[in-house]
């Protein structure tokens, strides 16, 4: 990779308000999208953007993180915030592509699942396990592709791939380094502090096993040459969709379970007890 | 290796607990944090640690809680010496973790074993929030992990005592992924049919809550417990407002359909051995 930013700055650049967004990479990469809204139970959670389109002439079903792109988009969609029923839609869409033998490709742009007291009250927990459980046993193939901000349970509920791939400036962490220094150290200015010890840049994950793989930007971020970032994600999909359609249905959700089986599995000691 | 030595008094305490004995001395007197009440120690312990004045559910550790639940004598630990090796090389957390080991005589947040629940065995996970509050490590996930793997293959029902702060910050991404592995695991185990029972103790939160502890075919929880996803303070924080009396307690969940009943710890073994006896041996594969 060529340039050596820290990762602080790729924070920075994950966030900008210019970065491509999920509505971005569908209108780049697939054609023909359908968006399919509600969750059938009560509402549509404009923050989970999803529906079929085709790739390459193939039926896809398409689930990302929709963070908006003017003021109004931003409130709407709680800047890319899902509730409940952003989760329950995604699901629904998830069963969908089961039942139609469609692939599913994810993008993933959060600052985690939004934090209010209906998205409480409606079981945010319960939507994002759900999701979680209902991902992992799918027999289609998964790909998911974190393109931003990947913050939280609220991103890996998207995340549960046959191969994840990450572009070069996104992060994804176990909560925004914000938060992270809020509650480790009581103090959330040290985010810098905390970008450096937390391990969410493309090369820290790719080095843990978390993702398979790394799509390159240009030096000055995603957002200012977004079209060759489309073409290596475009190739790098191209392949990893050929190599997943050679598996069986059954040895795709095995492939599946498999990967999330082993993580962390270098994370183990033993103690004498 | 001085530690070894504090773990196995630990231990022996923790396994004394086990047995029935009290864990604490019986001849002092302590105020409810609920009702500020005066308790006899003695009584506490006589009443499972529910405060006898105002119902109160004390937090309990993971080894007394499987001698409320288990028959005894059918307690066998699986897993025991499992434990996290710092993954990220996180500054501080190898001396933070020595210190919790020592001080609370487990490797890990989490006990599982086997046993008997009226005469029905059973896998029974437990997690201690004496333990880094019980968060989500690597080693934690593992366990659970582990333990759904061995009600599967044994065909076994599954119970797990959830009581968790969430996600272990200083295993970074590794904790978040345990969300994925614990969840995947309990999928397959329910496609294959096994009776999963979930029990939410005071408090379960965050990577738990929106992981295993909300995947139960059967959803319960103790009396009062803090149950949700978000903290209180990131809540009021962000939408600016004070949280109502009452939310995201056990009562607010059940009735906004969270969960299937709310069980006083005294009532707790009854609940569960009727529960396996209501559903076979574990679920409908499993009941051959
Ligand atoms: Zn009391």
């Amino acid at each position: 990779m060529p340039n050596e930013l820290t990762p602080a700055q790729r924070v920075a650049l994950a966030r900008h308000a210019q970065r491509p967004g999920t509505a971005d990479f569908i209108d780049a990469l697939f054609t023909d999208f359908f968006e399919q809204r509600g969750d059938r139970h009560c509402m549509d959670d404009g923050s989970i953007l999803g529906g079929v389109a085709l790739f390459h002439g193939r039926p896809v079903t398409v689930i990302g993180h929709r963070k908006g792109r003017t003021l109004e988009e931003h409130m709407a969609y709680h800047f890319g915030m899902p509730s409940p029923e952003g989760y329950r839609k995604a699901q629904r869409l998830m069963l969908q592509a089961e039942k139609f033998s469609r692939p599913i490709v994810t993008f993933i742009d959060t600052p985690g699942a939004y934090p209010g007291l209906e998205a409480e009250a409606h079981g945010q927990g319960e939507a994002i396990a759900r999701t979680l459980a209902l991902l992992s046993g799918l027999t289609v193939p998964v790909i998911a592709v974190v393109t931003g901000e990947g913050g939280s349970g609220g991103a890996l509920a998207l995340g549960v791939g046959n191969k994840v791939l990450m572009l070069e400036n996104a992060v994804y962490s176990v909560l925004s380094p914000e938060g992270f220094a809020a509650i480790l150290w009581k103090d959330s200015s040290r985010s810098a502090e905390a970008c450096d010890v937390m391990k969410l840049t493309a090369a820290d994950l790719l080095e843990l096993g978390v993702i398979d793989g790394i799509i390159p930007e240009p030096a000055a971020g995603a957002h200012a040459a977004p079209q060759p970032v489309y073409r290596a994600l475009d190739a790098a999909l191209v392949r990893e969709l050929a190599a997943l359609s050679k598996l069986s249905p059954s040895a795709l959700a095995a492939n599946r379970y498999k990967k999330f089986r082993l993580m962390g599995s270098k994370a183990l000691g033993k103690e004498r007890l | 290796m001085s530690n070894v030595f504090a773990q196995r008094r630990q231990k022996l305490l923790s396994l004394k607990a086990l047995r029935g004995a009290s864990p604490t001395p019986a001849h002092t007197e302590e105020t409810c944090p609920a009702c500020g009440g005066t308790i006899r120690r003695r009584d506490l312990a006589a009443g499972r640690y529910v405060c006898p004045l105002c119902g109160h559910h004390y937090p309990i550790g993971a080894y007394y809680r499987l001698s409320l639940v288990l028959d005894k004598g059918t307690f066998r630990e699986l897993d025991g010496s499992l434990t996290s090796n710092d993954p990220l090389s996180f500054p501080g957390y190898a001396a933070k973790l020595d210190a919790a080991r020592r001080r609370t005589g487990m490797n890990e947040g989490v006990v599982t074993a086997t046993g008997r629940i009226g005469g029905q065995k059973a896998a029974v996970g437990v997690l201690d929030s004496r333990f880094f509050m019980g968060s989500m490590s690597a080693a934690l996930g593992e366990k659970v992990t582990r333990l759904v793997e061995y009600a599967d293959k044994n065909k076994l029902p599954l119970i797990l005592f959830s009581a968790s702060g969430g996600a272990r910050m200083q295993e970074g991404i590794l904790s978040l992924m345990q969300m994925a592995k614990t969840a995947a695991a309990l999928e397959r185990f329910s496609q294959k049919g096994g009776l999963y029972i979930s029990v939410l103790t005071h408090p379960t939160t965050g990577g738990v809550t929106a992981s295993f502890a909300s995947l139960g075919d059967i959803m319960l929880a103790e009396p009062g417990a803090l149950i949700g996803f978000a903290g209180p303070r990131v809540i009021e924080q962000t939408i600016g407002e004070k949280l109502p009396e009452g939310f995201q307690s056990a009562e607010y969940l059940l009735e906004h359909g969270f969960l299937d009943a709310i069980v006083p710890r005294p009532q707790l073994r009854d609940t569960l051995i009727r529960l396996l006896k209501l559903h076979g041996k574990g679920g409908s594969d499993h009941a051959k």
